[in-house]
């Protein structure tokens, strides 16, 4: 009387996590600084998320569909909605709708797909899509909104939408009026012009520590990054070393001559420093394996920054930073083998 | 001008002799490229490419006289490894040269040998035991299955037996069930 | 061989250390240690498999019909393993024929199939009494005869481990009661019920081995076994056996990490704890020897866990080797309706085997019946999204992500260069893979693959050699046998020239004599060679 079973390869317990529940960790992550992105730039960023969304999706399912790859699983990997997300995240929020749509097109198509799908691919799709809008279209992409309370919106979210299908600005004003350009621009513009950090940061844009508003986004992603390093889907040696060297190149140059360079605070809390330190270099794909690759690739993000910004031709460095080091990942990758056990 | 024609010819002069140094300095010994061929075959020293054994072979296909897929024991993956090497189109097996089998070894029946030595004359890789009039044994281990003493034999005492495959644990086959195995059935030549 | 480490690792126990990875699993022992431990019935057959060992080959020593004895010799391996197989009881063998054999493959072997007669008679037992004085060589033989292999799973023959340690002169013995993996509590029992036996195994294995110290490991969460121990070392008088508590974290009782933790070293790159001065045994290894020593009783039970949601009674059983698995789980009640699997060993390590006809083995630590609800259901594996996880939970700091790379392209030598070899397919980063990549698969296949081509190569080296020297030794042959003809024909060629030479003098004096009267002129008459002294061209015999 015996009795027959089916028999599978050990372990035999199954695996505690997946594809999915790490991307949607990230989604969750990012919630705090969407909000407040939300509140200091008006509802024109969930727009570019719903609209970044939808055409990671389609392009993903056409992708899949040409690859003949199983849609479900793929779809429901999370992957393409974290790639949109974050994407979007780097947009001014009303930039036209068409700016997703080549945005999303460039990453999922072609830097993720073209390049074997989820897992192949060697750059970080959403810095892909950033960089070719960023590089085409300069003048839209640095239309931002001045950063204010709910309250005193500029523009509501019934003109956000219109103002992002026509391309048209719904206000009877010119988008001149309307429009701010970001305190690393500013401060750009301004440093070109002969001004010393001081006097700039005597402007409106210019907040406590950082941009008005900025470094309070900033400060909510860096509370959803603490959280993924907690979960542990993100491990600290990124995040650390690439806030590090900022700050203490920042601190360097600012000591040696604090009219031209301003201080890292500045550095930390404007732009995508603290997305791109928690969310973007993080992505594990186009990063670094081992822990000291992952030290040098954090690293090397943030002094490309801080030359990107200091030298470069665009106010922030984050994305091409994080493109170029994703080049470099595969060679650190190979010299950075930790020694194995025995060895 | 005499200047131009001066340092031109001077730096041709040590150009060269920097060429003519590197040349002695770094020169390669034998044919390195038959080594690495030779090395990716099976050894077994058959013959059934065509060349009377594996190096012969090798450098013919160093030399470009004989194609890659003429090599039965070292089959599919012998070709895969030896394109990749040469940086060739993968082929498939020349079916003129023979198919491709599990690996053999020589079995003698010492009942029926009568010790002609016939056998141990044929076999390229001394694998086989005896002298004449004495039964002949072959050492297991040194066999290369290459089926040369077969034909020689006056008695065909000499069979080919498969060598024994220890067991194994299996490779695990791409993504475990359901939908993507069946996409990967469905699309043999996939990757991913 | 004196390696530095060596001092350091005399400091064993004296402080504990990290190892890298590791995870806290649950643990799930508890349910199989409700009841106390309990002996196996007399199933009505007993197949004892003659499974081959580390490449030797078991050979029976038994016929069929014949009748055994408990504890009588049945099989031999052959060198250099040299164990023995004995029979579980007294009766008849039956036959000497396929069945399962509870080997991974799941395929049958050949086993001995044992009658039991009931009367369970012993064969002539030799206990030894003065064991504390006894020659050590004495003891080593005895481990030898009574077929005593590592019982936590690894089932190596301890007395090869036991006289590798002897050549190499070690310090320091570690009972390895760290019973890492979730579900089995088989060492916890065997400590529990009898730890007078483990502490006499200690000592057996010391004086077999010739170390000073003796450390005994247990996880923390053994609670009151620590007292046990204490208690019988106190009654054993042997107080410089020191009891070390250890974390339970996955896979601390695995031999290199138990080490790491108790030394802070690693053992190099193919050698083994013994060059550093250590043996690592099982407690239920070392209880057997002493068993073996002490009563002169061969190995021919052990204790089993039969556990798992699937068994309606989990229980530990001490059961004989060869007994049916469906017997064990038929006195813990049998299956609850959902078994789902049926696995030797624990979930982490352990393998499922196809039926439960597959009988015990001295591997068997544990027989686990998991649910459907525990397996769950298997996901799709996705493509490796390179997030680490698996490289930090290894315990032997390998990065698995590129290993799995290496042999799903085929290329066992990086793999191998990446320390494939170093893995000890402990799960770990199966478990924590987020695209659910069978990671410790491809590494077991990887391993063997790997091997196997190795071999190949060196087998085709060895061609390639013979093949050579034997077109030298032919060329050479052929060039001899040229060099020799052309000496033979040089040799006529000189001796047709003087043939010649002495021809036309002898035609010229037979000429002069016959012409007295010489005519001038220049022109001497050539004679022409004889025709039968051309030299011949194929002389060579």
């Amino acid at each position: 009387m015996t009795r027959t079973f089916a028999t599978a390869d050990a372990p035999h317990i199954p695996a505690t996590s997946s594809v999915a529940s790490v991307m949607q960790q990230v989604l969750y992550a990012l919630l705090p600084g969407i909000a407040a992105h939300c509140w200091y730039f008006g509802p024109g960023i969930l727009l570019q998320i719903v609209l970044a969304i939808t055409f990671a999706l389609v392009f993903e399912a056409g992708m899949l569909r040409i690859r003949q790859q199983p849609l479900r699983t793929h779809l429901l990997d999370f992957s393409a909605v974290v790639t949109a997300v974050l994407f979007a995240l780097c947009l001014p929020p009303l930039v036209p709708w068409w700016i997703a749509m080549l945005g999303m097109f460039f990453a999922i198509v072609i830097a993720k797909h073209l390049y074997g799908g989820l897992g192949h691919n060697v750059f970080n799709p959403a810095m892909v899509g950033y960089v070719v809008v960023l590089i085409c279209f300069p003048q839209v992409m640095t239309q931002w909104l001045p950063a204010t309370a709910p309250d005193s919106w500029t523009v509501g979210l019934w003109d956000s939408i219109i103002t992002i299908f026509s391309g048209q600005l719904a206000l009877p004003v010119a988008w001149d009026a309307v429009s701010q350009a970001t305190p690393l621009d500013t401060l750009r513009t301004g440093i070109n012009a002969g001004l010393t950090v001081e006097e700039i940061h005597n402007s409106v844009i210019f907040g406590d520590f950082g941009g008005r508003g900025w470094e309070w986004i900033a400060n909510w992603y860096a509370l959803g990054g603490l959280w993924l390093l907690w979960r542990r889907i993100i491990s600290w040696q990124v995040p650390l070393t690439m806030i590090g060297s900022v700050v203490l190149l920042g601190l360097l140059a600012y000591l040696i001559d604090s009219g031209s360079n301003p201080s890292p605070m500045q550095h930390m809390f404007s732009g995508a420093l603290i997305l791109g330190a928690f969310f973007i270099a993080t992505d594990p794909v186009t990063g670094c394996t081992s822990n000291r690759g992952r030290l040098l690739f954090g690293a090397g993000v943030g002094v490309f920054t801080l030359v990107i910004r200091r030298w470069g031709g665009y106010p922030d460095g984050v994305a091409f930073a994080v493109l170029l080091m994703n080049m470099a990942a595969p060679l650190i990758d190979r010299y950075s083998v930790p020694r194995y056990y025995g060895k | 001008m005499p200047w131009d024609v001066f340092s031109i010819g001077l730096l041709a002069t040590l150009l060269g002799l920097g060429l003519g140094w590197a040349a002695r300095r770094f020169r390669v010994g034998a044919d390195p490229v038959v080594e690495q061929i030779n090395q990716l075959l099976p050894q077994t020293q058959c013959g059934q490419c065509g060349y009377p054994g594996c190096r012969p072979y090798a450098a013919a296909i160093a030399a470009g006289t004989a194609e890659i897929n003429q090599c039965p024991p070292g089959g599919s993956t012998g070709i895969q490894a030896l394109a990749d090497l040469l940086g060739k189109e993968v082929l498939q097996l020349n079916p003129e040269n023979g198919q491709e089998r599990p690996r053999t070894i020589a079995l003698i029946d010492e009942q029926t040998c009568i010790g002609c030595t016939l056998c141990i004359q044929a076999c390229p890789v001394d694998a086989i035991l005896g002298a004449a009039k004495q039964m002949h044994t072959v050492i297991e281990s040194e066999c290369t299955g290459c089926d040369l003493c077969l034909p020689p034999c006056p008695v065909d005492c000499i069979v080919m037996v498969e060598r024994p495959v220890n067991w194994q644990p299996s490779m695990p086959v791409l993504g475990r069930p359901s939908s993507f195995q069946q996409w990967v059935d469905s699309n043999p030549a996939g990757h991913s | 061989m004196r390696l530095p480490a060596r001092e350091q690792a005399e400091l064993a126990g004296q402080r504990l250390y990290h190892f890298h990875g590791g995870l806290q699993l649950r643990h799930y022992k508890k349910i199989s240690c409700q009841l106390p431990l309990g002996r196996s019935k007399l199933p009505p057959r007993l197949y004892v498999p003659l499974l081959p060992h580390a490449g030797a080959q078991a050979h029976a020593l038994v016929v069929q019909g014949q009748a055994v004895l408990k504890g009588q010799p049945i099989a031999r391996y052959e060198l250099p393993q040299a164990g023995l197989l004995h029979a579980p009881t007294s009766g008849t063998v039956t036959a000497i024929a396929p069945h399962p054999i509870s080997h991974p493959s799941g395929e049958e072997g050949m086993a001995v199939i044992i009658e039991p007669d009931g009367r369970d008679l012993w064969c002539k037992l030799q206990p030894m009494e003065q064991w504390q004085e006894a020659d050590p060589e004495l003891l080593r033989q005895r481990i030898a005869e009574s077929g005593i292999v590592g019982l936590g799973g690894a089932v190596f023959p301890t007395h090869i481990k036991v006289n590798q340690a002897r050549d190499k002169g070690i310090h320091t013995l570690i009972l390895n009661g760290a019973e890492c993996e979730p579900y089995i509590s088989c060492d916890e029992m065997l400590m529990r019920e009898q730890p007078q036996r483990v502490v006499q195994g200690a000592l057996v294995l010391q004086r077999a081995s010739g170390a000073r110290r003796i450390i005994i490991a247990i996880e923390d969460q053994m609670g009151e076994v620590w007292d046990f121990l204490e208690a019988a070392i106190e009654s054993s008088g042997a107080n410089h056996i020191q009891l070390v508590k250890v974390t339970n974290i996955y896979p601390e009782g695995g031999e290199k990490q138990l080490i790491q933790v108790l030394t802070g070293l690693e053992v190099p790159e193919g050698l083994r704890p013994a060059d550093l001065g250590l043996l690592c045994q099982n407690v239920a290894t070392a209880a057997a020897a002493a068993e073996a020593v002490i009563d002169g009783k061969p190995l021919i039970e052990r204790i089993v866990t039969i556990t798992g949601k699937g068994v309606k009674r989990p229980a530990n059983l001490l059961a004989l080797l060869g007994t049916p698995i469906s017997n064990l789980i038929e006195q813990c009640g049998g299956y609850s309706q959902d078994a789902a699997r049926l696995l030797l060993g624990g979930p982490m390590m352990g393998y499922a085997l196809p039926s439960d006809a597959n009988p015990v083995i001295k591997a068997a630590n544990c027989i686990l019946v998991l649910t459907h609800a525990d397996v769950a259901s298997e996901r799709e594996e996705l493509p490796c999204i390179r997030c680490g996880e698996c490289a930090r939970v290894c315990p032997a700091v390998l990065l698995p992500q590129q290993l799995q790379w290496d042999l799903r392209h085929g290329l066992f030598d990086d793999a191998a260069k990446h320390g494939l070899n170093a893995c000890i397919e402990c799960g770990c980063c199966d478990l924590v893979c987020p695209s659910h990549i069978p990671l410790t698969q491809w590494f077991r296949f990887g391993k063997s693959e790997g091997r196997i081509q190795t071999e190949e190569k060196k087998t085709a080296e060895l061609a390639r050699q013979r093949f050579e020297a034997r077109e030298l030794r032919l060329a050479s042959i052929q060039q001899n046998r040229d060099k020799r003809l052309e000496e033979k024909k040089q040799n006529l060629q000189k001796q047709f020239v003087q043939q010649e030479k002495i021809t036309a003098v002898l035609q010229r004096v037979a000429q002069r004599s016959a012409q007295p009267v010489l005519q001038h002129s220049d022109a001497a008459p050539v004679a022409d060679p004889p025709d039968s002294i051309q030299p011949r061209d194929d002389e060579s015999s």
